[in-house]
C-alpha cells in the first residue's frame, strides 16, 4: 500500500516554480467488474489507473494540470503548464484567492476492513453463477442479471505548505435484477446495484442481502406483470430507504451545494432554489427533518479523513429539526461566500480538479418503527426502490418513480402496484415530512453514479436514511 | 513531428510488442484514447476555474481459445513504462482467463481492415480565447465552458486491423444569464476557430436574451402547442439513445422502443433516423474493432435496423453492424422536414417555443413515456409573436405522442449538434436534428 508514496515525495520535493503555493493530488485506482446474465458469465471487465494533478497559486490566481506522466520530467511539465495557464488567465480571473488559507494537514485514512482480502475471481464468479441459477424457469422471466464491482482507491495529496494526506479505501458494489416480460410490457425489479455500495470487503455483499436473494426478486417482477397500474391521486406516502436516498440527493443535496448557489454550475448542473440568504432562516422541512453531512460512518460510500484539498472532514448539521443551517460548501466556497461550510472538495479522479460535491449526506433517524408508520397511514402508498428521476435546474420541481409499489388502506399494506411515480416541489415537499422511523428502518446506501461540473465528473455519494412519511403527495402510475 | 503522431508511433509500437508477446492460439485486441485537454470554465463572465489534461489509455482484450477479458491500462507517455504496463496486463489477463469459462458469445472479427482519419488543424491559443470571450461577454452575465485540444482513437487486433483516428476541436458551451435569473444556452463548436463566426453565434444569443427582460409567464398544466428545437429534440433523442436502439435492450426488454421494434406502435411517417457515421465525427471504427457503416435505425415512422455489436450477433444469431460495445448510436441524423426556419412562429400560431429541455426520464419506459423540464429560453408565443419567456414547467408526454399522432411538422434546416460532454473524456457524438412542430404536449407541473 502507498509504495509509491516514497517515489513521489522525493519528485514533489525536487519541483521548482515561481508559484506561492503548489500541490499535487496522485490517484491510483484499479477497479473489477464481474457479472452472471442468464447463467452465462460475462467476461471481466478490469482496469488500472494512474496520475496527478497539479496546482498552483500565482498572484492569487489558481490553475491546474493533470498528467498521466507520473516522471520527475513529466511531473515538472505539468506544474510548467499550470503556471503558465494561471499567467495567461490572470487578467479574466473571477477569484483573487491571495488569501485563502491552505492546508498544511497530515494524515491517513483507510476503509473498514481493507486489510481483508476480497473473495477471488473463481469465489466471486460461484456466488454470481449459484445466485443466477436459483431464479426460478418461468418463460416470462426474460433476463436477468447478477454483479459485483470492486474499486480501489489510493490517493496521496502533497502541498508546498507541508500537508501530507493519504488514503486508501475500497468499494463494493453488489447487485442483481430480473425482468418479466408478458408479451406487451415488461417489468424489472432490482436489488443493489446502483443503490447499494459500500467501503469493505465481502462483508458488503452480505450487508447487501445479494445471497440467496435471487428468488424474491424474480418473483416480486413477476408480481408486478401482474400487478394494477397505480391509481392517480393524492395519498400520504411511506417512502424506503433506497428510494429516500435519492429524494435527499435529489432535492437536498443538490440544492444546498455552494457552489451551485455561487453561480458556477448554470451552464449545465443548474442552479439552486436555495439562496445565500437562506441559511439560518429557511424552514426547509418539518421539524422532523435533521439532515447531516456525516463522513464518519466506516462503511459509508463518501466516508473520509480529508477532502481533496486537505480539510479535516467533521460531522455537521445541515438541517436540524427542519431549519436550513449550513450549506454543502467547501473552503474555497466558504471562502468566496462567507458562509460555513463542509469538507466537500471533490474530485472524480486525478484528471478532474475539485469542486463542491455530495459526500455522506443522511437523514438522522427518529423513533418509529416501519409497522408504527404504516399503522398511521389510512390512505397511503409504499414506494420502493428508484427507477426514474427528473427535477428542473433549480431543484424544485421534482418527478421521481420506483420499481415496486404497496398500497395502504386503514393502516394496513395492500395490493402491490406497478409504474408507481410521485411528483412535488422540493421547497414543500419537505413540509409534508409527517413521521420519521427509527434505528430499525435506517439504512446505509450509496451511489457511484452522481454527475456534475464542467469538465464533467461522476462520483461516489452515500446517503444513509430511515423510511419517511409525506402527506398528501400526488402518485399515479404509467401507461401500460 | 507533433505530438500525436509521436502517439500513433507509440501506439503501434505496443502493438508490434504484443503481437510478438503473445503466445499461440492466443489473440488480443487493443484499443487506444488519448486527449490532451485545455478546459477553461467561466463564471459572471470571468474564468472561474482552468487547467490542463493529458491522458492516454488503452483498453486491452485478450482471447484464448474461446475465454476473453478485458483490461484498461492507463498510459504514462514514457515507452518502456508502457510495455512493462502492458507486460504485466497481459501478465494479469492470463491469470484470469484460466480461471473463466468458455464465452459462448464470443465472437471475433478476423478481417484485416485499416483506417486512417488525422485532422491537424490548428487550434487558436486559450489567450486569444479568453481575451476574445472577454470582449464579447463585456457587460453580461455569461457562464459555461471552452474545451479544445487534440482527441486520438485507435484500434489493432492480432489479426493485422488497425485503424487512427485524430483530430483537433473545440467546443465553447455557454448561456447567457438575464438579471431576472432567466438564460439562453448557446454553443460554438467545430475545428477552426473564425472570429467572426464566433462573434454572429454570440450575437444570436445576445438578441434571444432581450426577449427573456420580458414579464414572466406561468402557465397552468395542460397540453399545448409546442414547437421544439433541434437543441430540445436532441434530449429526447438523448434518452431514446440511451438502449432504444440496443439489440440486446430489445432482446431482453429493457429498450423505450420495443413497441416500435416489435410492431406494436409506429412513429409518424415523417420520422426517419439513421447513424450516420459517415462524414460525422465520430471514428469509422467502433471500440469491438468492427468497422462502422450508415445504418437506418428509423425509416418513415417504422423500426428499421438495430444496432448489433458481435456479441449480440453471436448470442441472438444476427450480423454484427459495427455497433460498440454499449450499442449506443454516436452520429444520430433525422431526416428534415419541410417547414421553413421564418415559418415556425407562424404554423406554431400560439403555444410554447421551447428551446432546450433537461433532465429527461421515464415515466413508463416499455410504454416511451418521458417527462424532463423545460430549460433555458423557453417563450410564450400568440399568433405567431413571442409574447414573453416561460417560468419552468414539466412535461410528460409518449414519444409515440410526440413523434406520431401529434407531429405535425419538421423543419427544412436541421442544426448539427456537437457533444460537450466530458465525462472521463471528451466525447466525439454529434446529433443532426430539425426542429419539430407538436400539435400537443402535456404539462404536469
Amino acid at each position: 500500500m502507498f509504495d509509491f508514496h516514497p517515489q513521489l515525495k522525493q519528485r514533489f520535493a525536487a519541483l521548482r516554480t515561481g508559484a506561492e503555493f503548489f500541490s499535487l493530488r496522485y490517484v491510483r485506482e484499479s477497479n473489477q467488474y464481474l457479472s452472471v446474465r442468464k447463467n452465462i458469465a460475462e467476461p471481466p471487465s478490469l482496469g488500472r489507473d494512474e496520475g496527478a494533478m497539479l496546482t498552483v497559486r500565482v498572484r492569487g490566481v489558481e490553475a491546474y494540470a493533470a498528467t498521466n506522466d507520473l516522471s520527475p520530467r513529466g511531473l515538472q511539465a505539468a506544474l510548467d503548464r499550470a503556471e503558465q495557464q494561471a499567467r495567461v488567465i490572470a487578467a479574466h480571473a473571477l477569484l483573487d484567492l491571495s488569501e485563502q488559507p491552505v492546508s498544511s494537514q497530515r494524515g491517513d485514512y483507510f476503509s473498514p476492513n481493507l486489510d481483508q482480502p476480497f473473495p477471488s475471481l473463481s469465489d466471486c464468479y460461484q456466488l454470481l453463477g449459484d445466485e443466477s441459477a436459483s431464479v426460478p424457469k418461468d418463460e416470462r422471466l426474460v433476463n436477468w442479471q447478477v454483479g459485483i464491482g470492486v474499486t480501489q482507491v489510493e490517493q496521496i495529496y502533497l502541498n508546498s505548505a507541508g500537508a501530507e494526506l493519504r488514503q486508501a479505501q475500497r468499494f463494493v458494489y453488489p447487485g442483481l435484477d430480473v425482468t418479466a416480460y408478458d408479451g406487451s410490457d415488461s417489468q424489472t425489479r432490482s436489488l443493489g446495484r446502483e443503490n447499494f455500495g459500500q467501503q469493505g470487503a465481502g462483508d458488503v455483499i452480505s450487508r447487501c442481502g445479494l445471497l440467496g436473494a435471487a428468488p424474491r426478486v424474480a418473483d416480486q417482477a413477476l408480481q408486478l406483470l401482474l400487478a394494477p397500474n397505480t391509481p392517480p391521486g393524492q395519498r400520504d406516502l411511506l417512502l424506503m430507504p433506497d428510494q429516500m436516498m435519492l429524494q435527499i440527493h435529489e432535492s437536498i443535496g443538490h440544492p444546498l451545494e455552494l457552489d451551485r448557489i455561487l453561480g458556477d454550475e448554470r451552464n449545465y448542473a443548474g442552479t439552486s432554489f436555495v439562496k445565500q440568504e437562506d441559511f439560518g432562516r429557511l424552514q426547509y422541512g418539518s421539524a422532523l427533518l435533521n439532515v447531516t453531512f456525516d463522513p464518519q460512518i466506516p462503511e459509508e460510500l463518501a466516508s473520509y479523513g480529508h477532502d481533496d484539498d486537505g480539510t479535516a472532514a467533521s460531522k455537521q448539521f445541515l438541517i436540524r429539526e427542519g431549519l436550513l443551517v449550513r450549506p454543502l460548501g467547501s473552503a474555497l466556497s466558504q471562502y468566496r461566500s462567507g458562509l460555513d461550510g463542509v469538507a466537500n472538495s471533490r474530485a472524480s479522479s486525478w484528471n478532474r480538479a475539485p469542486i463542491d460535491r455530495m459526500a455522506n449526506l443522511n437523514i438522522e433517524p427518529g423513533d418509529q418503527p416501519l409497522e408504527r408508520l404504516i399503522g398511521q397511514i389510512e390512505h397511503g402508498i409504499l414506494m420502493s426502490t428508484n427507477r426514474s428521476w427528473s427535477i428542473d435546474d433549480a431543484r424544485n420541481k421534482f418527478q421521481f418513480g420506483c420499481e415496486w409499489g404497496q398500497l395502504i388502506e386503514n393502516g394496513e399494506l395492500k395490493g402491490v402496484v406497478k409504474n408507481p411515480n410521485y411528483r412535488g416541489i422540493s421547497a414543500q415537499f419537505w413540509r409534508n415530512l409527517s413521521a420519521v422511523g427509527d434505528r430499525s428502518t435506517f439504512q446505509v446506501l450509496g451511489t457511484p453514479n452522481c454527475g456534475k461540473g464542467e469538465p464533467n465528473q461522476v462520483i461516489r455519494v452515500g446517503h444513509a436514511s430511515p423510511a419517511c412519511v409525506f402527506s398528501k403527495i400526488d402518485v399515479f402510475g404509467g401507461d401500460a | 513531428m507533433t505530438r500525436t503522431t509521436n502517439q500513433a508511433e507509440q501506439f503501434k509500437d505496443l502493438v508490434q510488442w504484443l503481437q510478438e508477446a503473445i503466445r499461440a492460439p492466443e489473440q488480443f485486441t487493443l484499443s487506444y484514447s488519448a486527449e490532451a485537454s485545455e478546459f477553461i470554465r467561466f463564471n459572471h463572465a470571468k474564468v472561474r476555474q482552468a487547467g490542463q489534461v493529458q491522458q492516454a489509455s488503452l483498453r486491452f482484450k485478450l482471447i484464448d481459445e474461446g475465454r476473453h477479458a478485458d483490461l484498461d491500462i492507463t498510459l504514462s507517455n514514457d515507452p518502456e513504462v508502457d510495455r512493462q504496463r502492458l507486460a504485466e496486463g497481459l501478465h494479469q489477463l492470463r491469470d484470469t482467463l484460466a480461471l473463466l469459462p468458455v464465452d459462448p458469445y464470443l465472437m471475433l472479427n478476423h478481417s484485416q481492415w485499416q483506417s486512417h482519419h488525422v485532422q491537424e488543424h490548428p487550434l487558436p491559443g486559450s489567450e486569444q480565447v479568453v481575451a476574445q470571450i472577454g470582449r464579447a461577454a463585456a457587460g453580461l452575465d455569461l457562464v459555461g465552458i471552452y474545451a479544445a485540444g487534440p482527441i486520438s482513437r485507435g484500434f489493432a487486433s492480432s489479426a493485422g486491423a488497425f485503424g487512427w483516428h485524430q483530430a483537433n476541436s473545440f467546443n465553447f458551451d455557454f448561456s447567457l444569464f438575464h438579471a431576472n435569473g432567466e438564460a439562453v444556452k448557446a454553443s460554438y463548436a467545430g475545428h477552426a476557430w473564425d472570429s467572426d463566426a464566433f462573434a454572429q453565434r454570440f450575437d444570436q444569443a445576445r438578441q434571444q436574451l432581450e426577449f427573456l427582460g420580458r414579464p414572466l409567464r406561468t402557465l397552468a398544466p395542460g397540453q399545448y402547442r409546442a414547437y421544439l428545437a433541434p437543441a430540445a429534440l436532441e434530449e429526447i433523442m438523448g434518452m431514446l439513445a440511451w438502449g432504444g436502439f440496443s439489440a440486446q435492450s430489445i432482446a431482453s426488454k429493457h429498450s423505450p422502443l420495443q413497441k416500435l421494434y416489435a410492431g406494436d406502435a409506429a412513429l409518424s411517417p415523417q420520422v426517419s433516423l439513421d447513424e450516420q457515421v459517415s462524414g460525422s465525427l465520430s471514428p469509422a471504427f467502433s471500440d469491438e474493432g468492427y468497422p462502422r457503416s450508415d445504418l437506418s435505425l428509423i425509416a418513415r415512422g417504422a423500426a428499421n435496423d438495430r444496432l448489433i455489436n458481435s456479441r449480440s450477433a453471436a448470442e441472438y444469431g444476427l450480423s454484427s453492424n459495427g455497433a460498440g460495445s454499449g450499442e449506443y448510436p454516436s452520429a444520430l441524423s433525422m431526416a428534415a422536414g419541410q417547414l421553413p426556419r421564418q415559418e415556425i412562429l407562424k404554423q406554431l400560431g400560439t403555444g410554447l417555443y421551447i428551446s432546450n429541455l433537461w433532465y429527461l426520464n421515464y415515466s413508463d419506459l416499455p410504454a416511451a413515456r418521458l417527462t424532463g423540464m423545460t430549460r433555458f429560453a423557453t417563450f410564450w408565443v400568440e399568433n405567431g409573436e413571442i409574447q414573453a419567456p416561460v417560468s419552468t414547467m414539466r412535461f410528460d408526454d409518449s414519444v409515440y405522442s410526440l413523434l406520431g399522432s401529434q407531429l405535425e411538422a419538421l423543419t427544412e434546416q436541421r442544426e448539427l449538434l456537437l457533444s460537450a460532454s466530458t465525462y472521463g473524456q471528451r466525447q466525439t457524438a454529434s446529433m443532426h436534428l430539425p426542429g419539430a412542430l407538436i400539435s400537443r404536449l402535456t404539462l404536469t407541473l
